[in-house]
């Protein structure tokens, strides 16, 4: 299959991603937008992975993921933390470090 | 010569057809769902259908790992956190900044414009496929395994320190000291008989909730002797949630049978 129509669907599932991120104020749907971006390059990886016939997309792939679970792990627990301070999710209040 | 009247589909295309939609669908939904649990559940919608994906590109592995990795620990987490996070909270859609969401769209409209134009001067129209690579080395797994532990090596064990590294971070970061003592059941003892001494509340059980002839759900009030319904017999978060139900209507039913068993008896007197 013609891999330009992997690559319209990982634009698309990008811009979705941004328009996520950027209108949501949640800041758990901000990562899941995130999460959504990071899946739209892999994908994107992987099918031109296809396109050279080689693996080295592939593993890139791999690594992203890895990178994402991390990520992921780090991020929750400040969201947890600053809930646990502020009991509140929303980034509108998140306006000063501490306190 | 032979015409085929159905264009040949390949698993590629149906997959592609089938879950491509699918996965644009359920990321549009997790954006416009107003609660985070269902934005976590179309995002692992989403994530299933890429895995189905990767599979039809000849990437077995990577189909796997993203079920794990994907839909299996990161969705998880994100569940967790949602519950831990209040599920019940709407986000408020107030616009702190006048027109964000409508320049916020036009900036991901520009960026789709961007990528589509970056993107389209480098189109190929044929794929060498991994087939090959996928073989040389007896599978794509072991393709992967020789490129992870032969030429991304390093890449590979710098991956490891970064895992354990957020592993700790996390730990550290979501550890919360405990600012009172934890009390234990002779402290909880002692409390309890010092309210009873200075206030005179009663240190047993409460009373379980009542027993009827038609009703007894734990939302039924227990009657006290001398008919009066004892408050403590339904806890008051059900009682702030549905109310108290009216106990006469609940032993209605009792004391109507009871009426009528007494006519009964009465009229038999009569007639002997």
């Amino acid at each position: 299959m013609n891999p330009n129509f992997y690559v319209v669907l990982a634009a698309v599932l990008f811009t979705i991603g941004i328009v996520g991120f950027l209108v949501r104020k949640n800041a758990l749907v901000l990562f899941m937008s995130v999460e959504l971006m990071f899946n739209a390059c892999n994908l994107l990886l992987v099918s031109f992975s296809r396109v050279h016939g080689n693996l080295d997309g592939q593993a890139a792939s791999f690594f992203v993921m890895v990178v994402a679970a991390a990520e992921v792990v780090v991020g929750l627990s400040i969201i947890i933390m600053i809930y646990r301070a502020r009991h509140s999710a929303n980034v509108d209040n998140e306006n000063l470090l501490r306190y | 010569m032979t015409t085929l009247l159905v264009p040949l589909v390949t698993g590629e295309a149906v997959a592609y057809w089938v879950c491509g939609p699918l996965m644009v669908i359920a990321a549009l939904a997790m954006v416009l769902f107003r609660k985070a649990v269902y934005s976590a559940l179309a995002l692992a919608g989403v994530m299933v259908n890429l895995a189905v994906i990767y599979a039809s590109l000849d990437a077995p592995f990577l189909f796997v790992v993203q079920i794990i990795v994907y839909t299996g620990a990161v969705m998880m987490l994100f569940l967790f956190v949602v519950m831990l996070v209040g599920v019940d909270s709407k986000e408020s859609m107030v616009e702190k900044i006048q027109g964000h969401t409508v320049a916020s769209v036009l900036a991901a409209v520009g960026a789709f414009v961007l990528l589509a134009a970056f993107v389209g001067n480098s189109l190929v129209n044929s794929a060498v496929g991994v087939g090959d690579a996928n073989a040389q080395y007896g599978g794509n797994v072991q393709g992967l395994a020789a490129l992870l532990f032969g030429k991304y090596v390093l890449a590979f064990e710098a991956t490891s320190a970064l895992l354990i590294t957020a592993a700790v971070g996390a730990m550290v970061l979501a550890y919360a000291e405990r600012l009172t003592p934890r009390l234990d059941q002779r402290a909880r003892a002692k409390a309890r008989i010092a309210e009873y001494v200075t206030n005179g509340v009663h240190p047993g059980p409460r009373p379980s909730s009542g027993v009827y002839a038609r009703h007894n759900a734990i939302t039924s009030p227990a009657l006290l002797p001398d008919g009066t319904v004892a408050q403590d017999s339904v806890s008051p978060v059900l009682v702030n949630r549905i109310g108290l139900p009216d106990a006469d209507a609940l032993a209605a039913p009792t004391k109507k049978a009871f009426a009528a068993m007494e006519a009964a008896q009465g009229a038999d007197e009569e007639d002997l």
